[in-house]
């Protein structure tokens, strides 16, 4: 069964991923059996597509809900509600593909190389555990794992046999892709996959995911807070806060011209390789608001310097600007707001 | 491919250098770092011995331990023919101490592995599951930790009746709560790491996960839980039958001997005390080999 590889079905223009709406509220203390009992709304209605073959970035500061979202789409979490459509087959529902096979073509790369290897496990063994679970033999799942191993550049002879401990961080994470390729999936999840690595390490591991896209036919979703790496590997990017997204656009359009006061603040509080253009002053105030009790309307209003009455009043809908998608009265034309653009004539 | 990078050759030139020192497996290094122990290795030497002696007692030329004689009562350490002396009726203490090993030893061990079973197999199930069925599990295991383990079992001991099957079955369900609580704490907490999610995003079945993933991790810790547990359960056996709760006369047994020979303690306090040095001796090695197995397992590196 495992030798089945997955076939582009819908053709090139049908989104390999998409999902609808999703939500996932995490309950907090509370009654025993439930009641009055607060959340924490982690991801809030969020609907997203992605393309075969893209890099689809996700950014946004700590808590903003990128690693839910990670979660949510390989289903290590149950959404709330939602729906996902992978390659044009509804997942987990009736005439639908189920989790499980979900998962065979979707994976993820964690962020601590060292926590997601089993410490009492060789490096062979943890690469062959999921060929073995889905039943392929013993002798073909070897193949498999030096095959792996040789395609993240670490020598099946010297590393197969290994353990986690005995390798650096850099070796650790290639052997985390390593796994996660290991049942040949179309779509990789990568949560902050390249963040805890010094920075020679880390160019070297983005170079090779790079390499093992075009080699392999991958698409990523790639989660991080690092605006450079994003920009660096993204064909689009994704804006969050609080749970919502706030813009969505090709990657030129978010970092060339951010329409959202939010993604304009992240990128002008990014380091400058000039010593001559520092960052004068904090470009947002303060923490982001609690997600369990997120502001009315915009939840970006508390920290906006734009904000005014029609923010408290009303959500803003993610809406077509022409090159990218914003999340911004400011953006909407009608909405209220006094900077919002005139008759439609967007971002002109 | 485009990676054939300065850290791959680090990392090749690393196992050039490493390359006599073969790649070791966690509990080889367990081992190694036991070896470097020598209190528990006394200790394990020790137990060894005590278990040995005790299997092997119809072998080893001993007096019969049930042989009374009215003449040579309480008589002292280092008499002829009797090493350690005699007890109140007159039997061989040697013979008896060593033969008394096996009830002891016996059930010191046997409820501690009944719990290891059932509390273990409890504790990994709520610590995986999780929700609902670690609450129900847990919050029963709570009921029984409420009362003190020797008022536990003496408690149902008497309920129960004297005798060894019933002591063990009390004691059992003595241990049964600890062993089930450090069960469930350890497996929380290894269900946390990224390995048991990325092994469920492989669509593995959960039993193939917790075969493969779980047991590994906590089969040690809760091992050396159960170590340290099997001292408890000797001197609360020794206890039980101290009270008369447990094993019945003629047996031989360590807490029925201190009991027996308690009236003697002011004719012959040396030899009244012989079977309580046993039970010390032998769960203060439990103890420190349980404390140093601790230490050799508990490195990360």
């Amino acid at each position: 069964m495992d030798t089945v590889i997955p076939v582009d079905r819908g053709g090139p223009a049908q989104p390999l991923l998409l999902a609808t709406g999703l939500r996932k509220h995490f309950p907090v203390g509370g009654g025993i059996l439930g009641r009055g009992r607060k959340v924490v709304r982690a991801v809030d209605d969020l609907t997203l597509s992605v393309a075969k073959g893209e890099t689809l970035g996700v950014v946004g500061e700590s808590g903003c809900g990128k690693s839910t979202v990670a979660r949510l789409l390989i289903r290590l979490i149950k959404p709330d509600r939602g729906t996902m459509v992978l390659d044009g087959d509804p997942v987990d529902e009736p005439h639908g593909i189920t989790v499980n096979e979900l998962r065979r073509q979707v994976q993820m790369v964690f962020q601590d190389s060292y926590a997601s290897l089993n410490p009492r496990l060789t490096i062979g063994e943890t690469l062959a555990f999921a060929p073995k679970a889905h039943g392929l033999p013993a002798a073909e799942a070897r193949e498999r794992v030096r095959d792996l191993l040789s395609k993240v550049g670490l020598d099946p002879n010297n590393y197969a046999e290994r353990y986690p401990h005995e390798l650096s961080g850099g070796q650790r994470q290639r052997v985390n892709i390593a796994r996660a390729l290991a049942l040949r999936p179309r779509l990789v999840i990568l949560d902050e996959a390249v963040s805890a690595l010094d920075k020679s390490v880390e160019a070297q591991v983005l170079n090779m995911l790079v390499d093992l896209k075009s080699e392999l036919g991958l698409t990523y979703v790639f989660i991080s807070h690092d605006l450079n790496v994003v920009q660096y590997l993204s064909d689009r990017v994704l804006v969050m806060y609080l749970g919502k997204i706030v813009e969505l656009g090709p990657v030129e359009a978010i970092y060339g011209n951010p329409q959202h006061p939010y993604t304009r603040a992240l990128l002008s509080a990014r380091p400058s390789m000039d010593p001559r253009k520092r960052t004068k002053e904090a470009p947002i105030q303060g923490d982001p608001p609690n997600p369990i009790d997120p502001p009315s309307g915009c939840r970006f209003r508390t920290r906006c310097p734009f904000a005014e009455d029609v923010c408290a009043r009303a959500e803003p809908a993610l809406s077509d600007t022409g090159h990218q998608s914003v999340a911004c009265h400011m953006s909407i034309a009608g909405s209220g707001h006094s900077k919002a653009v005139r008759g439609g004539a967007a971002a002109a | 491919m485009a990676i054939q990078t300065p850290s791959l050759d680090l990392g090749a030139g690393l196992v050039q250098a490493t390359a006599s020192s073969a790649s070791r497996g966690y509990w080889q290094s367990v081992a190694r770092r036991l070896r470097r122990d020598p209190v528990t290795l006394i200790c394990a030497g020790t137990l060894i011995l005590i278990v040995a002696a005790s299997l092997a007692a119809p072998w080893l030329g001993l007096a019969d331990p049930y042989k009374t004689s009215m003449i040579r009562r309480l008589l002292p350490l280092g008499s002829p023919n009797y090493l350690l002396g005699t007890d109140e009726l007159g039997r061989d203490m040697l013979a008896r101490l060593i033969y008394g090993g096996r009830l002891s030893l016996f059930m010191g061990v046997t409820p501690v592995v009944c719990a290891l079973l059932i509390g273990g197999l409890l504790g990994i199930t709520a610590g995986f599951v999780g929700g609902r069925t670690n609450m129900l599990i847990m919050r029963v295991m709570d009921v029984f930790y409420a009362f003190p383990s020797v008022l536990l079992a003496i408690s149902l001991s008497g309920a129960m009746g004297a005798g060894t099957e019933n002591t063990l079955l009390s004691l059992t369900l003595v241990f049964i709560p600890p062993v089930c609580r450090v069960s469930e704490s350890v497996t929380t907490q290894v269900r946390g790491f990224d390995f048991v999610d990325a092994a469920r995003a492989s669509g593995a079945s959960t039993l193939t996960i917790v075969r493969v993933h779980v047991l590994g991790n906590v089969l040690g810790p809760i091992l050396v839980y159960a170590t340290s547990l099997i001292s408890v359960a000797i001197i609360l056996a020794a206890g039980l039958s101290f009270l008369g709760l447990g094993v019945k006369p003629p047996e031989p047994e360590w807490g029925l001997m201190l009991n027996t020979l308690r009236q003697a303690i002011y004719v012959n306090p040396v030899l009244a005390a012989l079977p309580g040095v046993m039970i010390f001796i032998t769960s203060i090695c439990f103890n420190l080999m349980s404390d140093g197995l601790r230490a050799a397992m508990d490195v990360k590196a």
